[in-house]
């Protein structure tokens, strides 16, 4: 880590904006303006860059504890930094489950040591994530971990019951529950997106109703208990509508996206590579234009990365034995500019707002997701959209290699992270 | 020829008609006293089968044996791929061992093509049936048997005719061919989908709407629910393998209802054409997709097709091995009186 002095940006397009010179001092914005000036302070020339909010991973596979394997709290937040990210939620599928105070606070605690970016725990809803008996929700809010987002993710809360007490109960303290949303039935033996590609690689289909039907479901009970539900990796063009129907109602529903589902199709699949096989799949061009715009028309809330590590033998092998899901931390701002800014679908400030801003507030993080003014935490993400680079996971800060964008040309570059004003990342490297 | 046969598609018309006419050279083979070409001699193939197939596994060993091949077999069953060892480390030791082509029937689709693909091993990779996916070599069994009833008469003539014949450099094209049964999970429909297409036939698939798959409408195939429209207008009726456990997940209600709107019996067998013949890929699950009369009746290809197999799967390792010397003819043009080292009096 670096010290933490003062650090002059100087030039930097805020939010995409016009350029300003922003000047760190400690842990927070001391200034914004035109021809700051300094003593003794680190000078970035930040010409030509673009400075935004530390950004905000609402859906992150830490792995810690249980599968060390693929990835620590360490690694993982050390890739965090590299993407240009100042706090991730840790989903709660570790072994143990993260299901109770204890082990949320182990989290917690193990992202306060790693300093390079902050951990928010996300608590099971139910013990063991098994859909049976609620998880002691009040226990991990109350917890030094302060828990506010609840997921079985991984597995979907299918239980009607459970799902509607879940929701009713976290109204409490302000919680929300992120939904996987994936009717278990309709998704027996399921390896792919259900359609045309399936049919010809005679993969078992994963259909979007799986996810549509139980999105329908829970921004209906979300609505009669008025509640808030959160839509993890939304992936299909018909639950856009859906949830796009769920707000014009007024209901309390946010819905998150992924970068892989806002570039890739299940076209992949045809390779049998299964770097490509992710939970839920990869879908259809159409899929990927429909998520695109709810994004950009709000929506969609958020990317969030669903960062999911694993190791090199659980992909290096046939289809069918693979595990699911993609690393995303370190590409997921690059991906983002590929697919919305240069497609211009998204401005900057949109970038800020999609990956920062509303991530913060579902998760209602205090010192992230603020603007980028005097007096407000240094939490801060410089990035180079000029730049252009080919992916290789070769040198990636995560632990796991599963990336689907390797040998891809991606635009824009994270040049520096700021953490409470500590660079974690100076010239696209780790401190 | 290409080095590995994964995919029906990925065959030409040409590659598809080459294949079918090197079978029939092989099918000769089997004709004489002595059933044994040299022409594999030295060459290793491994049947590396995850998934139990007697039938499959016997039809490539017999074919690699009478091409004189080194035959391994690595079956999964009790052996160290049981305990968990992966894919990638059994194609790893076939390749320390030194296999020229590994002949693999995988549980996953998709296996056969990762086995080629990786870089694991060097040698061909011939599927004998991946999953849901494909079983390249059954339909080109089928191909062949249909062939050699339908496709025209030795003297080249482009009447229907009845009874095996030859039709070396013919093709299937007019020709109606109605596959019916459990279409969503069939590697052998998926095969046939493809490869009967590239050889200009008209494939019709009948089955309950939930057994074909969502996505059917890109397939270059008509799609029925109803096999008493479609009998009196195919060539060839093709029976799939129904299994009964699919009731349990409600893909039909019970075995009695699917034999009666799905199955072959003698009624329906009397509304096909007098030239058309009915096939089946095996095992027969009498009762169920086809009755005993019709299973047992001489327009039944069944056994022919096993016979047919054999020649098929000779025909395709010499061609992914043999390279470009002939299999069996000195001449080309009198591949019927081959002779090989073995045959030749000293
Ligand atoms: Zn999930």
């Amino acid at each position: 880590m670096s010290e933490t002095t003062k650090t002059l940006l100087r030039g930097a397009r805020v939010i995409g904006g016009e350029s300003a010179d922003v000047l760190i001092d400690g842990a927070t914005i001391a200034a914004v303006g035109q021809g700051l000036t300094a003593e003794g302070a680190t000078v970035i020339d930040a010409a030509g860059q673009i400075l935004l909010p530390g950004l905000v991973d609402l859906h992150t596979h830490l792995r810690e504890p249980g599968r060390e394997d693929s990835e620590t709290v360490l690694t993982g937040t050390q890739a965090a930094a590299v993407g240009g990210y100042t706090a991730v939620h840790a989903m709660a599928n570790t072994f143990p489950v993260a299901d109770t105070a204890g082990v949320v606070e182990q989290v917690w605690r193990l992202g306060r040591e790693s300093g390079y970016c902050d951990v928010q725990p996300i608590g099971a809803v139910t013990v063991g994530l098994e859909g049976k008996k609620l998880a002691e929700l009040g226990a991990m809010h109350d917890s030094a971990a302060s828990v506010v987002v609840f997921s079985d993710d991984g597995k979907c809360v299918d239980d009607a019951v459970i799902m509607r007490r879940a929701l009713e109960y976290v109204k409490a303290f302000d919680g929300v529950v992120a939904q996987h949303a994936q009717e278990p039935r309709l998704t027996e033996g399921a390896q792919m997106n259900e359609g045309v590609v399936s049919a010809e690689l005679g993969l078992g289909g994963w259909p979007a109703v799986a996810e549509e039907s139980i999105i329908a479901r829970d921004v209906l009970l979300a609505a009669h208990v008025d509640s808030r539900v959160h839509i993890c990796h939304l992936s299909t063009a018909g639950s856009v509508e859906i949830v796009r129907w769920a707000k014009s109602k007024g209901w309390n529903v946010t819905a998150e996206v992924t970068p892989h589902h806002l570039l890739l199709t299940d076209e992949l699949v045809r390779s049998y590579n299964p770097v490509y096989k992710v939970n839920p799949p990869l879908r259809t061009e159409a899929d990927v234009m429909a998520l695109r715009e709810a994004l950009a028309d709000g929506t969609i809330d958020c990317v969030a990365t669903d960062h999911a590590p694993h190791p090199h033998e659980d992909k290096d092998c046939e289809w069918g034995a693979a595990a699911m899901g993609m690393v995303g931390l370190e590409t997921a701002l690059s991906v983002v500019q590929h697919t919305m800014v240069d497609t211009g679908l998204l401005d900057w400030a949109g970038v800020a707002d999609r990956m920062a801003f509303r991530p913060a507030a579902i998760g209602r993080l205090t010192g992230h997701g603020r603007p980028i003014a005097a007096g407000e935490p240094a939490n801060l993400t410089l990035l180079d959209p000029t730049y252009r680079g080919v992916v290789s996971p070769a040198g990636f800060a995560s632990r796991s290699r599963n990336t689907p964008f390797e040998g891809r040309e991606l635009p824009g570059r994270v040049t520096h992270t700021f953490l409470r004003g500590r660079a974690t990342v100076v010239d696209g490297k780790l401190t | 020829m290409k080095r590995h046969l994964i995919s029906a598609a990925d065959l030409t018309r040409d590659d598809a008609v080459l294949i079918l006419d090197t079978a029939e050279e092989m099918a000769r083979v089997a004709d004489r006293p002595i059933k044994k070409l040299p022409t594999l001699r030295g060459r290793t193939v491994v049947n590396l089968f995850f998934e139990d197939s007697t039938r499959t596994r016997i039809s490539f060993e017999a074919a690699a044996k009478r091409l004189s091949a080194d035959v391994i077999n690595f079956s999964a069953k009790g052996s160290s791929v049981s305990k968990g060892e992966s894919l990638k480390d059994t194609a790893l030791t076939l390749e320390a061992m030194g296999a020229d082509a590994v002949v693999i029937r995988h549980h996953s689709s998709g296996a056969p093509h990762r086995l080629a693909t990786s870089g694991w091993i060097k040698g061909s990779v011939v599927n004998a049936g991946d999953g849901t996916h494909e079983h390249p070599t059954q339909a080109l069994l089928d191909a062949f048997t249909m062939r050699r009833h339908l496709a025209g008469a030795p003297d080249g003539g482009s009447t229907h005719h009845r009874g095996p014949g030859d039709g070396t450099g013919r093709d299937l094209a007019g020709r109606k061919v109605t596959i019916v049964g459990d279409i969503l999970h069939s590697r052998v429909a998926r095969s046939n989908v493809h490869l009967l297409t590239t050889l200009g036939a008209e494939v019709t698939l009948v089955a309950p709407p939930t057994l074909v798959p969502i996505g059917v409408e890109r397939w270059p195939c008509e799609v029925s629910y109803d096999l008493d429209a479609v009998l009196a207008a195919s060539d060839a009726v093709m029976m799939l393998r129904v299994q009964r456990e699919r009731m349990n997940a409600a893909f039909f209600p019970t075995e009695r209802e699917y034999a009666r709107r799905y199955g072959l019996d003698g009624h329906r067998m009397a509304r096909m054409p007098e030239h058309a013949i009915v096939m089946h890929p095996g095992p027969m699950n009498r009762g169920m997709e086809i009755t005993a009369e019709v299973a047992d009746s001489r327009r039944c290809t069944a056994v022919e097709q096993v016979t047919n197999g054999v020649s098929i799967r000779m025909a395709t390792l010499y061609l992914l091995l043999g390279g470009n010397e002939p299999a069996i003819a000195p001449t080309p043009a009198t591949p019927a009186e081959a002779r090989t080292e073995e045959t030749r009096k000293p």
